[in-house]
């Protein structure tokens, strides 16, 4: 496997200034996935959004770990109820002109 | 330029403690925190000003300068000039811890009194750490039309341009997310995104429903009930039809893969409802009405 997309664990725990057990945390909780290529760990890169945004609750609002996935999770509702509402939206013009 | 109360943003008194500020805007930032209210706008400007109070009143040094010169804000130079020897900070602007959503986006007030810096002299937190840039969000409008087909666009976004494929099919309301398009990252991180969200005008005789189309064709009386062709327009030319004989009006046939284009299924389109809403004739003249009456009597109701 190239490791070409993946982010190295350890760097991001320097970078944000979170300790490893907040990622091994994170995917207990299944929100993150820790892939383990040649005894290293790392992140997809494409899940950077998601990891930061989970760093963002975690430091400067303090919410734990429990708590974050239940952000995460009322989030992901959200938004698929948001685009519900704009597919109905859509469909109530047809009825409107 | 209006006087900012820092105190009444975290709904607090001016007798708070340190304990009480901190506990006031963690309540607020938790409520308005804009990963927790995306694309909200109320509650990023809301987000800002909870986070600009916190920025005065949790540092000491410039709380006890807004309360002295708070209402005063144009002495607050003078203050400054006394203190400036002091002061725990120098240099250029800080990282704010929110980096990511303008934190850096202070009111006049607060640029007039604190120069715009991060008051709080924060060095850790923000020095060498790298912030991902800020995500943009844009409307673009297009007509039915437009997204019909996958067309090429450029787009002027902070002066820059951006040329884009837009997919056909894309629905009213949708957002598309340009990855690296956004604000520029801080101490060399990555570039946010751009998200797009598009506003599908309908000037046609279309109607849309997820891929499908719906219009309505009118049928003369006697094709409707002697049967024959028409020729309807579909949404991109025309398609010739037979009519039934004793075609019913509102009849509804369906022109399957006439409909609308599919997001991101190159070639594959919904269907196309046609309506049949048949014509009565008007202003007839005396034989028509004539030979109506007659056929009236062949088959009495």
């Amino acid at each position: 496997m190239s490791i070409e997309k993946f982010i190295p664990l350890h760097k991001l725990c320097e970078l944000y200034k979170v300790k490893m057990s907040f990622f091994s945390s994170l995917n207990e909780i299944g929100l993150i996935e820790i892939i383990t290529i040649e005894e290293s760990n790392y992140i997809h890169q494409d899940k950077i959004n998601d990891i930061e945004k989970m760093i963002r609750m975690h430091i400067d609002l303090d919410i734990n770990i429990e708590g974050i996935d239940i952000a995460i999770n009322l989030l992901q509702k959200i938004d698929e109820l948001e685009n519900e509402l704009i597919s109905l939206k859509n469909r109530l013009k047809i009825y409107e002109n | 330029m209006a006087f900012v109360d820092y105190y009444k943003i975290l709904g607090i008194d001016k007798s708070a403690s340190t304990g009480d500020i901190k506990k006031a805007y963690r309540k607020l930032a938790r409520k308005y925190h804009p990963d927790l209210n995306p694309s909200d706008k109320d509650a990023e400007r809301k987000f800002k000003e909870i986070n600009e109070a916190n920025e005065v009143l949790s540092n000491p040094e410039n709380r006890k300068k807004y309360d002295e010169h708070g209402k005063d804000w144009k002495h607050a130079e003078e203050f400054e000039k006394a203190n400036q020897q002091q002061r725990q900070y120098q240099g250029g602007r800080q990282q704010n811890p929110f980096g990511d959503f303008g934190g850096g986006d202070y009111s006049d007030f607060f640029e007039s009194m604190f120069g715009g810096r991060s008051a709080r002299g924060r060095q850790s937190s923000g020095s060498g750490v790298k912030f991902r840039g800020q995500d943009l969000n844009a409307t673009l409008n297009l007509s039915l039309k437009d997204v019909y087909e996958t067309h090429k666009r450029t787009l002027t976004i902070n002066g820059k341009n951006i040329r884009l494929t837009i997919p056909a099919g894309v629905k009213n309301g949708q957002v598309i997310k340009i990855k690296g398009h956004g604000g520029e990252g801080i101490n060399g991180g990555p570039k946010g995104d751009l998200n797009i969200t598009f506003t599908i005008d309908n000037n046609t005789n279309f109607k849309l429903d997820g891929d499908n189309l719906y219009t309505t064709v009118e049928l003369d009386l006697y094709k409707a009930i002697l049967g024959g062709e028409i020729t309807v327009v579909t949404f991109d030319g025309k398609a010739k039809l037979k009519i039934a004989p004793e075609t019913q009006n509102s009849t509804k046939v369906k022109l399957k893969g006439k409909g609308f284009p599919i997001y991101k299924k190159d070639g594959e389109f919904g269907d196309l409802y046609i309506t049949y809403q048949v014509k009565i004739p008007k202003n007839l003249s005396e034989k028509e009405k004539q030979l109506f009456a007659e056929l009236a009597k062949l088959r009495p109701l």
